[in-house]
């Protein structure tokens, strides 16, 4: 933003989680927070961190709630694998061909992957934009790519890029 | 009443996670391979952060909140260390 | 056990169900960690821990503490937060690191994927 803000998203962040760890919204604690969320800031420009700029906060917020509702569904699942492993489970890797380039969303899209039970992330191949994700249960054809694809991958690229 | 109630699921939860920790355990000391062990690691400290913060519900203090914590924070680096020495053979290069 | 008898009772039963939910999905987590063939299946297996585990465990906690100190505690929401983040970067850690290994003693299991074959079924095996 600017040369005294650089990260004005991530210095927010900063500042939320000091106020959070120490449970207070006194004046004391707020410039504290702020003086560390800034200088905090720097250290990032320092490390040339691409910069960061959330769009559209309702698309965000419709991301997290589909992730949530997504995990909810697949702890059950995978709960239910556990507790009766069935024979014809097949668990296998899958290729995904994806449109989404840019590092924060790559991150954001590996976070959800792995932390969903039932998928995991393997491998990026930069040259050709290609994902390999691990599925615990390949039932019936379902098409891992075209489910990532429609689930995040458009909110994702509305956010990001 | 709902003394009773929290202590029951109280003991409960204990006796859950502390199998669930022995689980994890059995597996670090099964193997068969190195990246088994770290992941058997991993889901020890996951699973002793959950009791540690059961133990604060029970005890009524949220000064185990501060340990729980501490033990997320420091297993997360343990186990990146430890992965990434399983993948260059040291850890700081 | 004083305190823990003040809490009004629609409290306490949440607390509970919540408690014994995220111990529940933490306890089938381990033992998914015993019962899979193949490293790559493992890794599946504690994420029920660190996801719906650790919410409903920190959700009873908040509840609990909020309505026994009759303020806002909500600063369980950090670990969450630092929890959900960190722990895929350890799984996907763990995973580049084993797929190091398997590469480096010939057995890829990733051979056979390519723009034509877009999955590759491996059979559970020992």
């Amino acid at each position: 933003m600017s040369r005294w803000l650089p990260f004005p998203v991530i210095s927010a962040m900063l500042l939320g989680t000091w106020l959070l760890l120490n449970e207070s919204l006194s004046i004391a604690q707020i410039l504290l927070g702020s003086a560390i969320a800034i200088a905090g800031s720097w250290i990032l420009v320092r490390l040339d961190a691409p910069p960061l700029l959330f769009r559209r906060l309702w698309i965000i917020m419709r991301l997290g709630l589909e992730v949530f509702v997504d995990m909810i569904r697949s702890n059950m699942r995978v709960a239910r694998l556990v507790l009766k492993d069935k024979r014809d489970r097949t668990p296998g890797f899958v290729r995904i061909q994806l449109n989404v380039r840019s590092h924060y969303s790559l991150a954001v899209l590996a976070c959800i992957i792995t932390a969903t039970p039932g998928t995991s992330w393997v491998a990026y191949e930069p040259a050709g934009n290609v994902l390999v994700i691990h599925v615990l249960d390949l039932a019936d054809d379902d098409d891992w790519g075209e489910i990532i694809r429609v689930r995040y991958e458009g909110l994702l690229k509305e956010i990001f890029e | 009443m709902s003394g009773l109630i929290l202590t029951a699921a109280l003991t409960l939860s204990k006796g859950f996670l502390t199998l669930a920790m022995a689980a994890a355990a059995f597996r670090i000391l099964r193997g068969p391979r190195a990246q088994d062990r770290v992941l058997g690691m991993d889901t020890l400290y996951v699973n002793a952060m959950l009791l540690l913060l059961v133990f604060g519900i029970g005890s009524g203090t949220t000064l185990y909140f501060e340990v729980a914590l501490a033990i997320g924070l420091l297993g997360f680096v343990a186990t990146v260390a430890m992965a990434k020495f399983l993948m260059r053979g040291e850890v700081i290069e | 056990m004083n305190a823990l008898e003040e809490l009004p009772l629609w409290a306490a039963i949440l607390t509970s169900i919540l408690l014994v939910l995220g111990s529940g999905l933490a306890l089938i987590g381990s033992i998914g960690l015993l019962r899979f063939k193949t490293f790559y299946e493992r890794i599946h297996a504690p994420t029920l821990g660190t996801t719906l585990g650790l919410f409903s465990i920190l959700a009873a906690s908040m509840i609990y503490f909020s309505v026994g100190q009759t303020r806002p505690v909500v600063h369980e929401i950090l670990i969450g937060i630092f929890v959900t983040t960190t722990t895929p970067v350890t799984f996907m850690f763990l995973v580049q690191a084993t797929l190091y290994r398997d590469r480096f003693e010939g057995s890829d299991p990733l051979t056979g994927l390519s723009d034509e074959q877009r999955s590759v079924k491996t059979p559970a095996r020992e």
